[in-house]
Parts: structure tokens; C-alpha cells; sequence
């Protein structure tokens, strides 16, 4: 272990291996030996990519403890997620730390449904990977708006059990919204699942919450507020849950889809709405 | 008598607009004028009421004969941060407290003068030359917390030949010193040149290792490490626990002052990429000095107006007198006996006033001050475009993930052995903020600098 450590100041987080895989939709390999060594399905890192950059949570999406990498996949949406696309592979980024957040709660289950939005389909893999390996039953929606941003499809479609796209534009698998197909499938009895996971944007967490609630089949939320130390520090990533308040970083990242307040979640993740716009017109031109 | 050298600063308007520091030292002259004020007293009580018991009478009479390297090597026996403590000491709680000239007049300003030699070797590039001390003892230390307790126990264990890592969880080290205390009271650069001794001592500092996530204690204990320090500190940030608080635009002082300090988000968006959204009317609630750096870094950032809402009044407010002085000059308005019971949102869920109660005070608590009590009918409303709560934190016990041996108390803070810092788990102790609850940085010191000669005594059985 010892030859892992890092000293202050070194660079070691290098970009390995590097795909796009699809448009603004990038996969990349660093090393971060640390990281890769205590894992867990569910966990993140914070990144910061260069000395005047912002710390971003990104999703542990693979790990290899033997080659000491970590994979992560990440939609360019703004000025930090545009810099770490832009590094390429060879380059290095300042600073990675993690694993944060605690492993996922799905890992004990036999009969598992998970839902993935957009980029965050990834976020399902690692889970996936694992609940396989234990020989659970595994049931994939993965839902975008359109069918070209559906990834990672082979890694994803070989693990699990059921698999199901959809898209909004209805350019891949069913037409329609994911909370209507998964209403559709506990409907027709056809999926038998003790418990639901989802990962994607609020607005369709909480449409998920509310097929679900009429199930009764307990559901967990992937919860993506805005983050800072990541550590229980500084109380940014603060949600509301079951009317008490929770630290995303070190209480979360999954909640209890039920019980979260989605409305408050929504206005503390466009709280800088302006000024990351103005920062991405200064420093991108776009 | 010669009047105690009054500290220049930063003439107010300059402030209004930049983090730039705002005590700005003195010259050697008024160094070597302030120090012959020094009466050297045979017995000083200055030295006792020092947390780190600098040799203050000694130190100044180096200053006072221009001696400045003898100066600072005597600092640096005992406080290996002078360039922090001689900026940021409550030196009126502290040394000078109890300096004899203090009884008639002004005490001697030992902060100044202690900061005065600190510039002076920063200036010469470097610190004092450390002999670089051999690992000669075989055995090694791990320091979890990069904070002055860390920081000081790191300096002494390293001296006598141990092998010392400091994992550090952030991306820098330094603790809240480094995110916590603003630029203009302590300038990062300053902060940073002055830990460089740590390189020198060979002490090497692991930044981005989170203890109980990276790796746990166990990892540390199985990995060959023959005693831990926990210095963590207490960096959980308290809530008011009232409605609307999770409104946009409530900020917690501690993540405020961590975007400002460890992200320079005031120098969004040209310099810094993390942004902070401060604006209109700020109102800061609490009484102590992060309720104040809170509210002057406020002023920076161009808010329209900035309150302070503290409970009780002025006389119970922990927070020191220079410093609300320097608020003050800066437009920092006070509400006293007021206490918030709700934030109130706007349609977009953004902060828009708070609901306050008038208190009156009653019969002193267990802390000596008068118990503010809310007088029923009183509420009333308050514009707020910003609030920043800054009420106190507690202990984080993240690293103590996967580690149930080791036993807190009732407020969280970790049970030690008062004596020798010892943990309930043999060979890991504790020290800092992590143990005391929020205190301050030379009472931090003081526990790293005990903590560090009795894991000495454990490694030596
Ligand atoms: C636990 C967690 C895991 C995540 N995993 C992934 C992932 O695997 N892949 C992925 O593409 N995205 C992931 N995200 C979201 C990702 O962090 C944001 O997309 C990223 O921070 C945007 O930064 P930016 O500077 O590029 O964009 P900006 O223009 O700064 O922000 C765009 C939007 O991203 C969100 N955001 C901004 N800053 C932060 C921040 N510091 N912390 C969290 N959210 C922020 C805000 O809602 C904002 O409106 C995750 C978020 C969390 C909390
Ligand atoms: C805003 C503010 C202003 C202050 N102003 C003053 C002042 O003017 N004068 C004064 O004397 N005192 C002041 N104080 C108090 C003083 O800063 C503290 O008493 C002192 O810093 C405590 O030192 P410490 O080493 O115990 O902890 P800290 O300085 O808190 O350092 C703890 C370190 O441990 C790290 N850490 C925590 N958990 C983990 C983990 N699991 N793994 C790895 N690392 C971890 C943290 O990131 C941090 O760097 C102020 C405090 C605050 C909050
Ligand atoms: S008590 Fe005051 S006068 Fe006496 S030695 Fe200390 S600083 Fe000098
Ligand atoms: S460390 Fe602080 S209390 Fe001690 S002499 Fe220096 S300024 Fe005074
Ligand atoms: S990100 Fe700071 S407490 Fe969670």
C-alpha cells in the first residue's frame, strides 16, 4: 500500500484509457489506486480537475484494484464536466478522492429493478455487476430522451435478467417516460421485484416514487444534490427526508424514494443556475 | 511610559472591496519599541496563560536587541505555527491576559511581536533551518487531520526520529486555519509557506485520503503503523433545526467560508470556478467569531447590507472585541435579542425574509451568561436575501468508520484519557477540536504537542 501513497501536491490521478460514448457522453480510465482498493457499488469520488477547479461528485462506475483504476463516465453539461473531457489520455487531474457515500442498499437483494436516466445509466453498472455476482434476479430500465444516449447497452443488457430501453422521442424500445413503463410492467405482473432503485434527474425520481408507492414496493432514491467536501462538512448537500434533514454525502447518496422532498431538492440544485452559465460563457465562449 | 504600538491596518475603505489582510504587522522600529515595554518579569504569568507556554520575557528581549533568529528559535521551541497564532490568538483571552502591565495600563502586544518575527523568517524565504532528524527509532505515526493539533503533534513526533504521515482528507492541508479563517485575517499564501517546515522534517502529508472511507484505522493499524493520532477536529456544522432552512440561499458558515477560503469563490468567476451566491440583505445569525468572519466576508462580497442576529446582547457575545470593532468600521449592523424561528421562501424556493422573536434575558445557565428567553407575542419579520447560520459545529466521526472501540461522549466529541490523550483504544489518541469541542488554534496545539510526548512514552514500553 505504502507505494500508493501520495504526497501532497503530486499528480498522480492519470487518465489511462478514454471513449466516448455518445454525444457529450464520456467514459474515462484514471488511476487512483486508493480508491480502487475500497470500492463499493454506489460510492463516488470528488474530482477537481486543475488548481482554480471546482470539487464534482462522479459516480464509481468500475474499478480495477489490480491495475489501481477507477472508471468514470460523466455528461459534459458544464464548465468542470467540459475540462475533464477535454483532458486527454496521458494527463492527469489534480486531485480524486473516495470512495464517498455508502455502498448501495440494494446489494442484499435477490429480486432487484433499477432505473437509469442518461448518463446515469452507468451509475447502475457497478450495482449490476455485483448483485449478479450473487446470483440475484436483476431487472434494467434505461430511459433517455433519445436512443442514441443509451449507454453502455452491451455491459448492461449482458447482466441483467430483464432488460427494457426507453426514450422519450421514442427513437429506441418503448415510447414514453420510465415511471409509465415501469407502471406498465407492475401492472401487468409481469416483473416480481422486492425493491427499485433509481438514478436520473429529480423530476423523474419522483415520478418513479409515485408508481411505486401505489405498489407499495419499496424504492430507493440515488439522490445527485450539489456537493462540496463530500465529507459531512459543510452541509451543502443537505435533503430533506421523512421531514428531517440529511447530508447526501455521508448519509446518502440512496434514500427512501418515498420520503424525499423533490421540490426542495430541485431549487438547491439550480442554485447556481446563473453563475454557472456565466462562467461557462466566460471560459468556453458557449 | 511608552504607549503599547498600536497594530496598522488596512484603512477601511480598502477593505470593503478585498480579502487583503487587514492587520498589517509591525515595522522593526515599532517591533523593538513594543518589546522594551516588556518588563521581563522573573515569574511571567504571561507564559502560563499561553496554552503553547512560549517563553514570551525571552522571545522579547530578542526582539528588543534585534536579535530576531535567536527570537524565533525560541517561538519555535514551543510553537512550530507562530505564523498562524500570531495572527489569529485571542491574545486578550490568552498571553496577554495575564501581562503584568496589563494590571495598570496596556499589556505588552506579545501577538504582535510574535507575529512580527514569524513575517521576519517567511521574509528570509524559510523558517528557521530544522536539522533534519533521522528516522532513527523505527517506528511510525499516522496522523489523521491536518489542523494545528496534527500539525504540532506531526513536528514533535518527527523531531525525535519517528516516521510521521498525515492523512488529510481534503485536498490541502492546514485544517480550518486553511478553509475556515478568512483571507484577510490570515492570508493562504502566508499559511502555506509557513507549514514548508513540515518538508523540511520530512513529515509527509497524504491529502485526499479520507480515514473511514479511503481507508480505516484498521487499514492504518494493519498496515504497520505503531500509533495513531486522531486531530479531526470539529467540523459538523450545527442547524438551528427550524423550518426553512434547507431554502436556497441558507448557507451553513461552514460551507460559506469553505467555498470563500479553501475555493476562492470570491474570485468567481475570473480566478475560481466555484461559484457562491451572496446578495441583497445578508443576515448572519450567531454571537461567535465565525458569526462575525462570516459577516465580513459578507461585506466582500457586496452585499447591500449585513446583520448580525445574536440572541443575547453584545456583553454575553463570545465573539472577540477587535474584531467586532473592525465589523463594525466595515458596516456590519447588530440585532441583538433576536433569535429566528423560521425561514420564509419565495415561490422559487429561494430565502426571502426570516421570522425572529424579541428575547429578554433571565437567570445566568451553566456557562455564567444570562439565559436568553423569547418574549411570547414578539415575533417579527426580517428582509433577508442571504442567511448564513453560523451557530457552532461538533465532532464528524467519520473516521471512525468500521471502528467501534473507540468511545465518544454524549456531545460526540471523543473520550480520551485527560491525562495522556489516550483513546478508549490502546496506542490511538486524540487531540484538537475533536476532543475539546471548538476551541482555538494554540489550545489545539497544546493537545498535538501532549498527545505527541505520551505516544512517545507508548512507543518506548
Ligand atoms: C453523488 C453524485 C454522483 C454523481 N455521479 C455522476 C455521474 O456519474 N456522472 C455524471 O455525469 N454526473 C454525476 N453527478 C452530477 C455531477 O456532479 C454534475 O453534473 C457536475 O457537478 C456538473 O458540474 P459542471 O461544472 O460540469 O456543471 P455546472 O454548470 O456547474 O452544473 C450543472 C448542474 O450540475 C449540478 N452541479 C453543479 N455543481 C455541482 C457539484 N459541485 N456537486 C453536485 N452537483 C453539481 C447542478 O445541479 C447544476 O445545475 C453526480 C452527482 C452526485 C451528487
Ligand atoms: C471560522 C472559524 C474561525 C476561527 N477563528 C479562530 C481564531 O481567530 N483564532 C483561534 O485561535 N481559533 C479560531 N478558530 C478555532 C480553531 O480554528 C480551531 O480550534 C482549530 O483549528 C482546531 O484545530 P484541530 O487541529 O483540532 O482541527 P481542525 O483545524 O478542524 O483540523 C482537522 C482536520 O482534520 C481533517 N479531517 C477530519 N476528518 C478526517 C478524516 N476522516 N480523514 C482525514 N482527515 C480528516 C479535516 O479536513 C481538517 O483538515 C476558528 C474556527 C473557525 C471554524
Ligand atoms: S507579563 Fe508582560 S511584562 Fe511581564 S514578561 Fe510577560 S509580557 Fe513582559
Ligand atoms: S501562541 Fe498565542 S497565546 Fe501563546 S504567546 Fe503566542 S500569541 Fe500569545
Ligand atoms: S458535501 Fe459537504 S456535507 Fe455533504
Amino acid at each position: 500500500m505504502e507505494s500508493y501513497m501520495l504526497r501532497w501536491g503530486e499528480m498522480p490521478f492519470k487518465i489511462i484509457s478514454k471513449k466516448k460514448l455518445a454525444e457529450k457522453i464520456k467514459m474515462i480510465e484514471i488511476e487512483a489506486p486508493l480508491v480502487a482498493r475500497s470500492a463499493m457499488p454506489g460510492q463516488f469520488v470528488i474530482i477537481r480537475v486543475d488548481q482554480r477547479g471546482e470539487r464534482i461528485p462522479l459516480t464509481i462506475v468500475d474499478w480495477n484494484p489490480s491495475r489501481g483504476t477507477i472508471t468514470l463516465v460523466f455528461r459534459e453539461i458544464g464548465l468542470t464536466t467540459m475540462k475533464l473531457g477535454r483532458r486527454r489520455v496521458g494527463e492527469e487531474i489534480l486531485d480524486v478522492v473516495g470512495p464517498l457515500g455508502n455502498p448501495s442498499q440494494v446489494l442484499n437483494y435477490d429480486r432487484v429493478c433499477m432505473i437509469g436516466e442518461g448518463v446515469r445509466i452507468s451509475s447502475l453498472y457497478p450495482r449490476l455487476k455485483y448483485l449478479k455476482k450473487c446470483g440475484s434476479h436483476t431487472v434494467v430500465i434505461a430511459y433517455a430522451k433519445s436512443g442514441d444516449e443509451i449507454i453502455m447497452e452491451d455491459e448492461i443488457s449482458r447482466l441483467s435478467d430483464e432488460y427494457y430501453v426507453v426514450t422519450s422521442d421514442g427513437t429506441r424500445g418503448f415510447k414514453g417516460t420510465a415511471a409509465i413503463t415501469l407502471h406498465n410492467l407492475l401492472k401487468e405482473s409481469k416483473m416480481k421485484v422486492e425493491v427499485v432503485l433509481a438514478v436520473g434527474s429529480p423530476l423523474m425520481l419522483r415520478s418513479i416514487a409515485a408508481v411505486t408507492k401505489r405498489y407499495q414496493i419499496r424504492t430507493i432514491a440515488d439522490l445527485s444534490p450539489i456537493m462540496l467536501d463530500g465529507l459531512g462538512m459543510c452541509g451543502c448537500c443537505r435533503v430533506i427526508v421523512g421531514n428531517e434533514v440529511k447530508f447526501a454525502c455521508i448519509d446518502g447518496p440512496e434514500f427512501d424514494a418515498h420520503l424525499v422532498d423533490y421540490d426542495n431538492l430541485i431549487s438547491r440544485m439550480k442554485m447556481y443556475r446563473s453563475e454557472e452559465q456565466l462562467s461557462l460563457k466566460i471560459h468556453m465562449g458557449g | 511610559m511608552v504607549e503599547r504600538i498600536k497594530m496598522p491596518e488596512l484603512p477601511v475603505e480598502r477593505r470593503l472591496k478585498s480579502f487583503d489582510e487587514v492587520a498589517l504587522g509591525y515595522s522593526e522600529e515599532m517591533a523593538r519599541v513594543e518589546a522594551s515595554r516588556c518588563l521581563q518579569c522573573k515569574n511571567p504569568p504571561c507564559v502560563k496563560a499561553c496554552p503553547l507556554n512560549v517563553n514570551i520575557p525571552a522571545f522579547i528581549r530578542h526582539v528588543r536587541e534585534g536579535n530576531y533568529e535567536k527570537a524565533a528559535e525560541i517561538i519555535r521551541s514551543s510553537n512550530c505555527l507562530p505564523v498562524i497564532t500570531g495572527r489569529v490568538c485571542p491574545y486578550e483571552r490568552q498571553c496577554e491576559s495575564a501581562c503584568t502591565l496589563g494590571k495598570k495600563g496596556e499589556p505588552v502586544s506579545i501577538n504582535a511581536l510574535e507575529r512580527f518575527i514569524s513575517d521576519w523568517e517567511l521574509s528570509r524565504g524559510f523558517c528557521i533551518p530544522a536539522k533534519i532528524p533521522e528516522k532513527t527509532k523505527g517506528k511510525k505515526v499516522a496522523i489523521v487531520g491536518s489542523g494545528p493539533a496534527g500539525i504540532s503533534a506531526a513536528e514533535r513526533l518527527a523531531l525525535e526520529g519517528y516516521e510521521v504521515s498525515i492523512f488529510e482528507a481534503l485536498h490541502m492541508p492546514g485544517g480550518v486555519p486553511l478553509y475556515g479563517i478568512p483571507e484577510f485575517k490570515l492570508p493562504k499564501d502566508v499559511l502555506l509557506k509557513g507549514l514548508k517546515f513540515l518538508d523540511e522534517l520530512d513529515v509527509e502529508i497524504l491529502t485526499n485520503v479520507v480515514i473511514g472511507r479511503t481507508l480505516t484505522l484498521n487499514d492504518l493499524l494493519s498496515d504497520g503503523y505503531d500509533a495513531i493520532f486522531l486531530a479531526i477536529g470539529a467540523n459538523y456544522p450545527l442547524s438551528l433545526g427550524i423550518p426553512g432552512e434547507n431554502l436556497c440561499g441558507v448557507y451553513f458558515a461552514s460551507e460559506f467560508l469553505m467555498r470563500i477560503n479553501l475555493m476562492r469563490a470570491y474570485k468567481f468567476p475570473h480566478e475560481s470556478d466555484t461559484p457562491i451566491s451572496v446578495y441583497g440583505h445578508v443576515v448572519v445569525v450567531g454571537g461567535g467569531d465565525v458569526a462575525i468572519d462570516v459577516a465580513r466576508c459578507a461585506v466582500r462580497l457586496g452585499a447591500d447590507s449585513v446583520t448580525i442576529l445574536y440572541r443575547r446582547t453584545e456583553k454575553e457575545m463570545p465573539a472577540r472585541k477587535v474584531e467586532v470593532r473592525r465589523a463594525r468600521e466595515e458596516g456590519v449592523h447588530f440585532s441583538f435579542l433576536s433569535q429566528p424561528i423560521e425561514f420564509i421562501g419565495d415561490e422559487n424556493g429561494r430565502v426571502k425574509a426570516i421570522k425572529c422573536i424579541k428575547m429578554e434575558l433571565g437567570p445566568p445557565d451553566e456557562t455564567g451568561r444570562r439565559r436568553p428567553i423569547p418574549i411570547p407575542g414578539s415575533e417579527f419579520i426580517v428582509d433577508a436575501d442571504t442567511v448564513i447560520v453560523a451557530i457552532g459545529q461538533t465532532v464528524n466521526p467519520l473516521a471512525l468508520r468500521g471502528f467501534p472501540h473507540i468511545k465518544l461522549s454524549k456531545k460526540g466529541t471523543i473520550v480520551v484519557d485527560p491525562e495522556t490523550l489516550e483513546t478508549t483504544y490502546s496506542g490511538i489518541f486524540a487531540g484538537g477540536d475533536a476532543v475539546t469541542g471548538s476551541s482555538t488554534v494554540a489550545m489545539a496545539m497544546s493537545t498535538g504537542r501532549k498527545a505527541a510526548h505520551f505516544i512517545i512514552r507508548h512507543l518506548s514500553r
